[in-house]
C-alpha cells in the first residue's frame, strides 16, 4: 500500500525467513568477522579472477541462504539481484547456476535495499511466495570498474572509500518469523553537483538525507521511533554531513545513526575513509543487525543504503554524479 | 660529490612534489599528470633547458618521467636535421626505445612469474 509520497507499507506480512552472508579475508578480520556466515581466506574467493571471485561470493551467499531458510531451491519464485560491475554480470552469471525466474537490477551501493524493497513488495501483493534479494561487491573487481586495476598502483586520497569484498542474500515470504519487512521508501536520484569520484561520501549524503526526511514524513515518524538508522557507506567524509542535513530538516539522528562503512573495518586496517560497495549494507545488515533483531537487542531499525550512480566514462566526460538512497524498516515481531 | 647527491635530490624531489601538487590540489588523474611531465619534459627540451637541468642535478632530472619527453624531443630532432620532416618520425623513439622495450620485456616477465594480490 501507497503510504505518503515515497514510501510503500507491505500490509499483508512480509517477514525474512532467512539471511546469508559472506566476505574476503580483510572483513573476517574486521569487528563484524564473526557475524558472517561464511569468509573466504584469500582475495580470489576460489576464483581465477577478480569477477570470478564476486561471483562466487554472490552463489555461496545464496546457496547458504537457501540452507538456512530451510527451503528447496526450486520453492524460490524469484531471484532478485544486481551489484557494481558494467552489465551487473556478477548477479546475471551467478543467476545461471539457478533454474529460478531472475530480475537483475542496478541501483549501484543501494542495491541491497533496492531489491529487498523490490523483492518485499512483490511477495506483500502476493506475486511471489519466496523471494531471495541478494548484491555482491569484489575490492578488486569495482577498482578495476572505477578507479584503476590495483595492480596499476595508482594513489587513493583519504576521503575514498574501500570496497567491501562480500555478499549478502535475504529469503523473505509472508510465513512468519521474528523480523518483520515493515515498509520501504523509495528515493529521487539527487545530484547537488559533486563532481570527485574518489569523494564518493560527500555526494552521497544528500540523497540519505532527503530519503531519511521523505521516510520519517511519509510515516509521520521521528529518530525516536528507532533503535538504529544506519546507511550504507557514506564513510568518515559523508556521515556528518547527512547528521547535518537531517538537523536543519528538523531532525536529530546523532544518536541513533550508524554508517555500515564505519562498522565493518578496524581504523587500522587502511580502508582510507571506510568500507563502500553494495556489499557493505548488505553484510552487515542481514549478519549484524538481523542478529541483534532476533535477539531483542534491536527492535526497529531503519536501513538506507546509498549509492552513486556514476559510471567512469561520464566521469571522464566532465559530468556531475547523481546519488539515490533507498530505505526499509527491519522491525522485531512475536513469531506467532 | 656531495653536491651532486644534493641537488639530484632536490631537483628529482621537487619535479614529484609538483606531481603530488597535481594529484591533491588540482584533482588531476594519474594518467594526467604523467602526460603532463611528458610533454613538460619535451617543452623544457624545446627551449633547450632540460639539457642545463641534467647537466645540473644529474639522476635528479633523468630519473623523473619528464626526462622521456626530453628524450622524445632529442632524438626526434636529431633525425629532423639529418633527414628533414620524416626524421621526426624515424627518431621520436631512438633514444627511448631502450626504455620502452625493457618496460615491455620485464613487464612480460613479471607478469609470467607473478598472480596480483589485488
Amino acid at each position: 500500500m501507497k503510504q505518503g509520497k515515497q514510501s510503500w507499507l507491505f500490509n499483508n506480512g512480509v517477514y525474512i525467513k532467512g539471511t546469508a552472508t559472506v566476505s574476503g579475508p580483510k572483513e573476517r578480520a574486521g569487528p563484524l568477522g564473526q557475524t558472517f556466515d561464511y569468509s573466504y581466506d584469500d582475495l580470489y574467493c576460489e576464483g581465477k579472477t577478480w569477477e570470478q571471485a564476486e561471483q562466487n561470493l554472490l552463489d555461496q551467499s545464496i546457496k547458504i541462504c537457501i540452507e538456512k531458510s530451510k527451503i528447496r531451491e526450486d520453492a524460490i519464485d524469484l531471484i532478485i539481484s544486481g551489484d557494481l560491475l558494467n552489465q551487473t554480470v556478477s548477479s546475471n552469471y551467478t543467476a545461471r547456476n539457478y533454474g529460478n525466474p531472475f530480475l537483475g537490477v542496478f541501483g549501484a551501493c543501494s542495491t541491497s535495499m533496492q531489491t529487498l524493497a523490490i523483492g518485499s513488495s512483490l511477495v506483500d501483493s502476493g506475486n511471489c511466495d519466496y523471494v531471495m534479494a541478494s548484491t555482491s561487491s569484489h575490492y578488486s573487481s569495482a577498482e578495476r570498474q572505477f578507479r584503476y586495476p590495483t595492480e596499476y598502483g595508482g594513489q587513493k586520497p583519504n576521503t575514498s572509500t574501500s570496497t567491501v569484498t562480500g555478499a549478502g542474500s535475504a529469503l523473505i515470504s509472508q510465513e512468519r518469523s521474528s523480523i518483520q519487512v515493515e515498509g520501504a521508501t523509495i528515493g529521487k536520484v539527487i545530484d547537488f553537483g559533486a563532481d570527485d569520484p574518489l569523494d564518493l561520501g560527500s555526494a552521497m549524503a544528500p540523497a540519505a538525507a532527503d530519503t531519511i526526511v521523505q521516510h520519517f514524513t511519509d510515516f509521520n515518524s521521528s529518530p525516536e521511533d528507532y533503535d538504529l538508522i544506519l546507511t550504507g557507506d557514506l564513510s568518515s567524509v559523508g556521515t556528518p554531513i547527512v547528521k547535518k542535513l537531517a538537523y536543519q530538516a528538523g531532525y536529530d539522528i546523532e544518536n541513533v545513526h550508524r554508517d555500515c562503512g564505519l562498522m565493518v573495518y578496524h581504523s587500522n586496517q587502511n580502508t582510507f575513509a571506510g568500507g563502500s560497495g553494495c556489499a557493505v549494507s548488505a553484510v552487515v545488515t542481514y549478519g549484524q543487525i538481523v542478529q541483534k533483531l532476533r535477539s531483542g537487542e534491536l527492535n526497529k531499525v531503519l536501513v538506507v543504503a546509498t549509492g552513486a550512480l556514476l559510471s567512469p566514462t561520464i566521469v571522464q566526460q566532465k559530468e556531475t554524479i547523481p546519488c539515490i538512497a533507498h530505505g526499509v524498516v527491519l522491525k522485531r515481531v512475536s513469531e506467532s | 660529490m656531495i653536491m651532486d647527491f644534493f641537488w639530484a635530490f632536490v631537483v628529482g624531489g621537487s619535479i614529484c612534489v609538483i606531481g603530488q601538487l597535481l594529484l591533491d590540489i588540482f584533482k588531476l588523474t594519474p594518467a594526467h599528470v604523467m602526460s603532463s611531465f611528458v610533454v613538460a619534459g619535451a617543452v623544457l627540451d624545446g627551449f633547450g633547458l632540460y639539457d642545463k637541468l641534467i647537466e645540473f642535478a644529474g639522476a635528479g632530472a633523468t630519473v623523473p618521467i619528464t626526462s622521456f619527453g626530453h628524450s622524445l624531443l632529442h632524438g626526434a630532432m636529431v633525425q629532423a636535421e639529418e633527414h628533414g620532416f620524416l626524421g621526426i618520425a624515424v627518431g621520436i623513439f631512438q633514444l627511448t626505445s631502450a626504455g620502452i622495450a625493457s618496460a615491455i620485456l620485464f613487464g612480460f616477465l613479471v607478469a609470467i612469474i607473478f598472480k596480483p594480490k589485488g
